[in-house]
């Protein structure tokens, strides 16, 4: 196992895992504190529009599926402030809409047949130092955020209507918070697949509810359960040989089983 | 031609009069629908900065609509809605509000003391929150009685302690208006008199605007009444005074505003 840690690859997924971790625990925190997990679903599937597009134009990946992802969220800010009662209906939309856009791309583009899996699964050892590049900004991005307007951010979060009272510029930030989700779900995609940034951006919360009384507690929180599940997924990866998102979100669903059953008892 | 001199000084009374207490909400024909169902219709309302008005009337009536308007949180189609503050650059900077509806997101993960200070700070702090803002929202909470609770979740208290809370968050942004939707409808008799003794204290130097169907409240408290049932009417208490006997519970506020000759 610890010579393992000798290749660039493995290197390069640990720290991947680690910074996606804390970014989903961190954004996952804002999400379900928002109620806003149904939504950023239809968001993550509407950027695999954005991998069609990416190899049907030829551009890279990681901007074809931030394109459509962050376009993606500007479109449900918009209907969220506009057309509330609607908002699930556009969800729906765009979920399907998204994913229908990106296969027919696909279709089209001449000898390239997208691995799907790697899609919904990731492929964190195929990280690459660009990808690296991208996540530590999108980290440092968010903590910036945070640091300056996290007030801010709680105030909105919880209650919209009071924080428009006192002049918080509620559509601002509510844009802001989707677009952060929209980024954060690109690069879990790339990293641990479609269906494990739900669970990522989930099941840590759901734990971490528990056990914290305020929201920055529970980012933190959610963000080492997190890179616990991703690091025991890792390894069992690496040691049975299997995949690596399926090994973190069965680790993930296994703990959250387990916290329950504890929860029940105490 | 002696009554020039006397003229001239009632002129200036009642000019010191007013600068003493002046409008501070102006309210001018206006009217809400909702999908063209009316709700409000042709409101004149004029609110002086020292006033302490409860406003009563059916469910349904357009209370908590009328608040909202005021408020912006709904937007005014007809009508004017003038607020008057000299150093107000945003005039909602000035007010205060308590929501009717205090059970919204009880699985926020926030505390206490966090929801009181929401939304407002004396100055610019990163992540944590300024020592004057912490004595405040400590302070606060004890005057409505919740100091104990200040860690704890919101979630996890009862209706009536949010209530509590949510007074003290509407206190906690120094506002020159106050305006409380139904704000004591799950607290204790004796909480009730310890929140509206303190706005009565506050009343000195705000201007109070409350919701209520607790007829205690108008007659212990009010300096006017407006009542409204999609149109408004109004009362000056100052001439009503305590003739009345508070006794008797069970008049309704109907019979109240007949007595005070306002409805047929
Ligand atoms: N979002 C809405 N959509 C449609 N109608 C509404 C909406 N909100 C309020 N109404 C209608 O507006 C009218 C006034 O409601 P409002 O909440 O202002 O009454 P209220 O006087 O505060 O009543 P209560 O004493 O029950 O608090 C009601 O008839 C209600 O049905
Ligand atoms: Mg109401």
């Amino acid at each position: 196992m610890i010579e393992a840690l000798s290749y660039e690859f493995i290197q390069n997924a640990l720290i991947a895992g680690i910074l996606v971790s804390f970014i989903s625990g961190i954004i996952g925190s804002l999400i379900v504190a928002n109620r806003m997990v149904f939504l950023v679903g239809g968001v993550a599937h509407a950027a695999y529009g954005g991998i069609g597009l990416a190899l049907f134009t030829g551009i890279p990946l990681f901007l074809g599926t931030s394109l459509f992802a962050v376009l993606a969220a500007l479109f449900m800010a918009y209907i969220t402030i506009k057309e509330r009662d609607k908002t699930d209906i556009f969800i729906g939309l765009i979920w399907a809409v998204g994913m229908a856009i990106g296969i027919i791309l696909v279709d089209l583009t001449p000898g390239y047949n997208v691995d799907l899996m790697s899609y919904l699964f990731g492929s964190i050892l195929a990280v690459d130092h660009e990808d690296l590049y991208f996540m530590a900004a999108l980290f440092v991005l968010i903590l910036f955020v945070l640091a300056f307007w996290y007030k801010d951010i709680l105030a909105v979060s919880y209650d919209s209507e009071y924080a428009a009272i006192r002049g918080i510029n509620v559509k601002l930030f509510f844009t802001i918070i989707l677009i952060l989700s929209a980024l954060s779900v690109v690069v879990a995609i790339k990293v641990v697949g479609l269906i494990l940034v739900i669970a990522l951006l989930t099941i840590p919360i759901y734990i971490a509810q528990y056990l914290c009384s305020t929201l920055y507690s529970m980012m933190f929180v959610s963000g080492f359960v997190a890179t616990l599940f991703t690091l025991v997924g890792l390894w069992l990866s690496y040691t049975y040989d299997l995949t690596s998102g399926a090994c973190i979100i069965l680790v993930a669903a296994l703990s959250l089983l387990f916290f329950m059953l504890w929860q029940k008892r105490s | 031609m002696g009554s020039g001199p006397k003229i001239l000084s009632q002129w200036h009374k009642l000019l010191q009069n007013n600068n003493d207490n002046p409008t501070i909400i102006d309210i001018k024909h206006l009217s809400y629908a909702i999908k063209k169902e009316e709700i409000l219709k042709d409101i004149n309302l004029e609110v002086k900065q020292k006033d302490f008005l409860v406003i009563i009337g059916p469910n349904g009536g357009g209370k908590s609509t009328l608040l909202k308007l005021i408020l912006g949180i709904y937007p005014s189609k007809s009508g004017t809605i003038s607020i008057h503050y000299a150093d107000a650059t945003n005039k909602l900077d000035i007010i205060g509000y308590v929501p009717q509806n205090t059970n919204i997101n009880l699985n926020f993960p926030i505390k206490v003391i966090e929801v009181v200070m929401m939304g407002f700070a004396s100055k610019k702090t990163f992540f944590g929150y300024a020592k004057e803002d912490l004595d405040l929202a400590n302070k606060l909470l004890e005057q409505v009685g919740m100091q104990k609770y200040a860690h704890q979740k919101i979630g996890s208290l009862s209706g009536g302690q949010r209530q509590r809370v949510m007074i003290a968050r509407a206190l906690f942004a120094h506002p020159k208006i106050l305006i409380l939707d139904e704000p004591t409808s799950s607290i204790d008799v004796e909480g009730q008199a310890k929140i509206y003794d303190l706005l009565q204290e506050l009343n000195k130097e705000i201007t109070i605007i409350v919701v209520s169907h607790d007829l205690s409240v108008i007659l212990n408290y009010a300096t006017k009444v407006a009542h409204i049932n999609k149109k408004l009417s109004f009362h000056d208490m100052s001439s009503f005074e305590s003739s009345f006997d508070t006794q008797k519970e069970h008049i309704c506020e109907v019979e109240l505003l007949e007595m005070l000759g306002k409805i047929k």
